[in-house]
């Protein structure tokens, strides 16, 4: 077994053990990046030096025998709209191309403070705007378990990057399922926590009411590891809850006992491939072998989800997205005629298309004349979805769903269609409109062994309980544990 | 056809806090360009507001003190627009839920008093500015000022006169003063204003188009504007044509108006609610903490010196402006026991002599105690009114006392019937036939007579003795 292949929990173990050190760990994880993004290319930057330096600095405050931070000098990637102190933070966007921030986003603070390690900043959907990375302005990443597929995204780089060894643990973002869904791609573990549970200072945004950063792991244990790092109140996100976070791992319990999980029947849909059905229906069997009691609910507005969500996301991103002239940071164009030609072509040139069919669809929307019809239609029906979710859990602890309706897809299959590709998030995109907490966990594979992946979905700020009954099928499972061969 | 107009006002005060709306930077002006920014204000990827509790105090005050409903739930939203000033490409603003809500201020029109309604204020960050350059054609951005906090108070078309919009912003800003929340210094850019006018005939009740009238940067050319723009809407509509509704600019150089964009042009700003911002509650705790900070205000204060101090409507309106100059005439209505006479001298020489100076009260050479001196001096026949008139200009020079003036010019009043019974036989005996005259019947001749004589005596004899004598000498 190598180091990179092996969890935050368990390389915590070895160097509290001095059984290894973070210049291991960090070498380790460099050396499988050089052997194998080449294929994966799940990177943006790589950030080697730094990586050491981090390193070198872990190892002497654990010689000093401080060991009680878990995330010590363990190699982390962070997704590239989460801002770096002088490290390019790009979005992968040319628009961003050059962008080096001269501050750092408070989750990277937060691990900085708990000595990580920042191995890199990963590829994703231009300005997290996709499901399958394939929109990034630079490059497309590719899926560890079949090259020829997506990793999913629009966090896809972030989570090959977890799938392919070439970091412990990343952090992700997540609009509409953008870690959930490429965590379900790459049979990896995703979190997305309730909004407002994780500052979003320093995240470059794209939707500011649905945007959330979370971890991406290899297990659930790493999952809670990271969330008790990043989570907390943070006065320079006034969106951020100014409520206690709890210590994640102690809701890590095997028994499931009495715990209501509920199955919602608009979340089985025809056109979903049945061997994402039935991987999800054995896990929630297995949840209920476990002692977990499986009740039928419903999530009626669950249909409005998608159109809802591009109403509302877009608005927010066209006004988000308004900054980026040319003028104080990013891409500016050559040789423009004038002002307004230099605005024009900078943008023009700068962002991608679907960045800027997101941007003209926001702009519709919000216009006058439309906004009742359209922005404020959105907001009511975001208002049922919430309800709807209150609803259920006034009978249930967790709600079990797939993740996505089918496997990682084929690398062009769904980038000609839009509309095809915004039903990837099918399953995810709800849980933003109402600011809920889910998680993906793998819970199997298809024929052509591709992950799948399972959802669990709680409460407002019960991170809790749906670690607990992901922490309780990983052991009772193996999926988890399968590596993809590279 | 007679019109009467109808105009309402939009002010944009900014708020006096230490630091910007939303961030920590300081609201300092006069630094060098760029220097007072953060990757907040200048709008850089991923940073966030964070809400400056100060200005929501203060907007809260300003509500209180206009009579105006506090909302305990608010909510910022964004106007998105394009300009080079404004970093992020919106601007964080306030729409349908702003702060404060339907409140008024007064104002006296003609010695009456009227009310201006407020439809609403609320809170919004300024945006930089932009330099231009004349020698190279390069325009600069300064943001310094983005991320200022103002208020915008929206008034409600109740304004008739160019001097009822000058009256009002005039009591606007001393009541921001009196609170404490603003400068209101429209010279500074601190107080600044636009205008929403329409015309229609006398007796109509319906609103004619309106032009909104900006970059109006003092309150002579509030006035200014507005007269010009009354005249122009009323020239349209009596050539038969029909007043466009567009937003226009002032050219102080020449006192005109001009079309900056039609409607067809004006922005749609596609408001919607600020997502990196939670809702503004003001709880009532709050709101009664904040209203026990409030002073009396300029109206109650007019009221109480009708009141209390038997002076009209209209002095006690111009003594209230300031809490100084209120401050003054209290303070010297209580050394004096005078009030009319301390508002006459406070309306008539000594505003002449500051205004002409363009000073303020507080820059007032001549105390309270000094003016209640002076006053003592004529109260007690030392001097007239019309010798006081040089005696305040001198102190008002100088520096000095009534007495010290009196005495250095020797500026006594002559009292003495012999001396004054000698200058008036003077006077008689070198017009002869104008006494001859008066005695015949013309009695207008009387106030000559009477010029004469203070003439002789450099202003300095008593005048009611001099009326006395003088009746007496010239019947014999």
């Amino acid at each position: 077994m190598e180091l990179y292949q092996l969890t935050i929990h368990e390389l915590h173990d070895m160097l509290k053990k001095g059984e290894t050190t973070s210049e291991a760990i960090t070498e380790s994880v460099l050396s499988r990046i050089k052997a194998v993004d080449g294929k994966v290319k799940a990177y943006i930057t790589v950030t080697e030096e730094v990586a050491r330096a981090q390193a070198r600095e872990a190892d002497k405050r654990i010689k000093a025998g401080d060991t009680s931070s878990p995330l010590l000098g363990i190699p982390i990637a962070v997704k590239d709209n989460m801002c770096t102190d002088g490290i390019k933070t790009t979005c992968a966007s040319k628009i961003l191309g050059n962008f080096v921030p001269p501050y750092d986003a408070t989750v990277v603070r937060n691990l900085k403070q708990a000595g990580y390690v920042l191995c890199g900043k990963p590829n994703m959907d231009e300005f997290a705007m996709g499901s399958s990375t394939e929109n990034s302005g630079f490059f497309i990443t590719r899926n560890p378990w079949d090259l020829e597929r997506i990793p999913g995204g629009s966090s896809g780089g972030s989570a090959a990057a977890v799938a392919a060894g070439e970091c412990i643990g990343s952090l992700g973002s997540d609009t509409g399922g953008s870690i959930r869904q490429p965590a379900s791609c790459c049979g990896v573990v995703g979190l997305k926590p309730t909004y407002g549970r994780v500052s979003r200072f320093g995240l470059v945004a794209f939707a500011s009411s649905l945007d959330q950063i979370g971890p991406i792991t290899k297990d659930v244990i790493d999952a809670a590891l990271l969330m008790n790092v990043i989570s907390g109140h943070d006065e320079r996100d006034s969106t951020s809850a100014n409520i206690p976070s709890p210590d994640y791992t102690k809701a890590l319990k095997k028994d499931v006992k009495g715990m209501k999980v509920g199955l919602p029947k608009e979340y089985f849909i025809e056109g979903m491939d049945p061997a994402v059905e039935k991987a999800v229906r054995d896990a929630v069997k297995t949840l209920e072998g476990l002692g977990a009691k499986v009740v039928q609910v419903s999530l009626p507005h669950t249909d409005y989800a998608v159109a809802t969500y591009y109403i509302l996301a877009t608005s927010e991103a066209r006004s988000n997205l308004a900054r980026y002239d040319g003028v104080k940071y990013g891409y500016r164009t050559q040789s423009p005629k004038d002002l307004m030609d230099m605005y024009m072509k900078s943008r023009a040139e700068g962002f991608g298309p679907e960045v800027k069919r997101r941007i003209m669809l926001g702009t519709y929307a919000l216009s006058a004349g439309y906004y009742d019809a359209y922005y404020k239609k959105g907001q009511q029906v975001r208002t049922l979805i919430k309800r709807d979710f209150d609803e259920a859990f006034k009978a249930v602890d967790v709600i079990a769903t797939p993740t996505a309706p089918t496997a990682a897809f084929k690398i062009g299959e769904k980038s000609s269609d839009p509309l095809q590709m915004y039903l990837s998030d099918i399953f995810t995109i709800s849980v933003n409109l109402a600011g809920i907490p889910g998680i993906s966990i793998p819970c199997g594979f298809t024929s052509s062994n591709l992950p799948i992946g399972l959802q669990l979905l709680g409460k407002h700020f019960d991170e809790e309980a749906i670690l607990h009954a992901a922490f309780a099928y990983e052991q009772a499972t193996e999926w988890h544990k399968k590596r993809a061969k590279l | 056809m007679k019109y009467e107009a109808v105009i309402g006002l939009e002010v944009h005060a900014q708020l006096q806090t230490n630091t910007k709306i939303f961030c920590r930077c300081e609201t300092r002006f006069g630094e060098e360009a760029n220097t007072r920014t953060c990757p907040v204000c200048i709008g850089m990827p991923g940073v966030l507001p964070m809400l400056n509790k100060k200005a929501v105090e203060y907007i809260v005050k300003t509500g209180l003190a206009t009579h105006c409903t506090v909302s305990p739930y608010s909510r910022f939203a964004r106007k998105n627009y394009f300009y080079p000033d404004l970093p992020k490409g919106y601007q964080i603003s306030q729409y349908e839920l702003p702060v404060c809500e339907r409140g008024y201020v007064e104002i006296v029109v003609d010695g009456k008093i009227k009310r201006i309604g407020l439809t609403r204020i609320h809170l919004e960050e300024d945006a930089g500015k932009n330099l231009h350059q004349a020698e190279s054609g390069a325009s600069l951005v300064d943001l310094n000022r983005a991320g200022t906090p103002l208020m915008e108070i929206v008034s409600e078309p109740d304004i008739r006169t160019a001097e009822e919009a000058s009256e009002y912003l005039k009591k606007l800003r001393s009541i921001l003063r009196y609170i404490e929340v603003s400068d209101a210094d429209m010279e500074k850019g601190n107080f600044r204003c636009d205008a929403n006018v329409s015309i229609r005939p006398v007796g109509s009740t319906e609103f004619g188009t309106r032009a909104e009238v900006k970059n109006v940067n003092s309150f002579k050319y509030v006035q200014k504007a507005l007269e010009y723009e009354i005249k122009r809407q009323a020239q349209i509509l009596d050539e038969g044509g029909k007043v466009i509704q567009e937003t226009r600019l002032f050219d102080s150089s020449k006192g005109v108006t001009f079309s900056m964009r039609s409607k067809e042009e004006a922005h749609d700003y596609r408001y919607f609610p600020e997502p990196d911002l939670v809702p503004i509650v003001v709880a009532k705790e709050t709101v009664a903490e904040i209203a026990k900070t409030i002073p009396e205000l300029p109206d109650a204060k007019r009221d109480r010196f009708v009141k209390d101090y038997g002076v009209p409507e209209y002095d006690a309106d111009m003594l209230t402006q300031s809490r100084a100059l209120a401050a003054y005439f209290e303070e010297s209505v209580r050394l004096s026991g005078q009030p009319k006479v301390v508002s006459n001298w406070m309306m008539g020489e000594l505003m002449r002599l500051l205004n002409g100076e363009g000073k303020e009260i507080e820059d007032c050479p001549i105390r309270p105690d000094r003016l209640a001196g002076m006053i003592k001096m004529i109260n007690d026949g030392v001097i007239s009114t019309k010798i006081a008139k040089t005696v305040f200009e001198e102190m008002y020079k100088t520096g000095k006392d009534a007495e010290t003036v009196v005495q250095e010019q020797g500026l006594v009043q002559v009292s003495d019937s012999g001396a004054i019974e000698q200058i008036i036989a003077d006077v008689i005996k070198a017009n002869p036939s104008q006494a001859a005259d008066y005695k015949a019947g013309k009695e207008k001749l009387f106030g000559f007579f009477v010029g004469q004589v203070m003439k002789a005596s450099k202003g300095k004899a008593n005048p009611d003795l001099v009326n006395q004598l003088l009746k007496k000498k010239l019947s014999e």
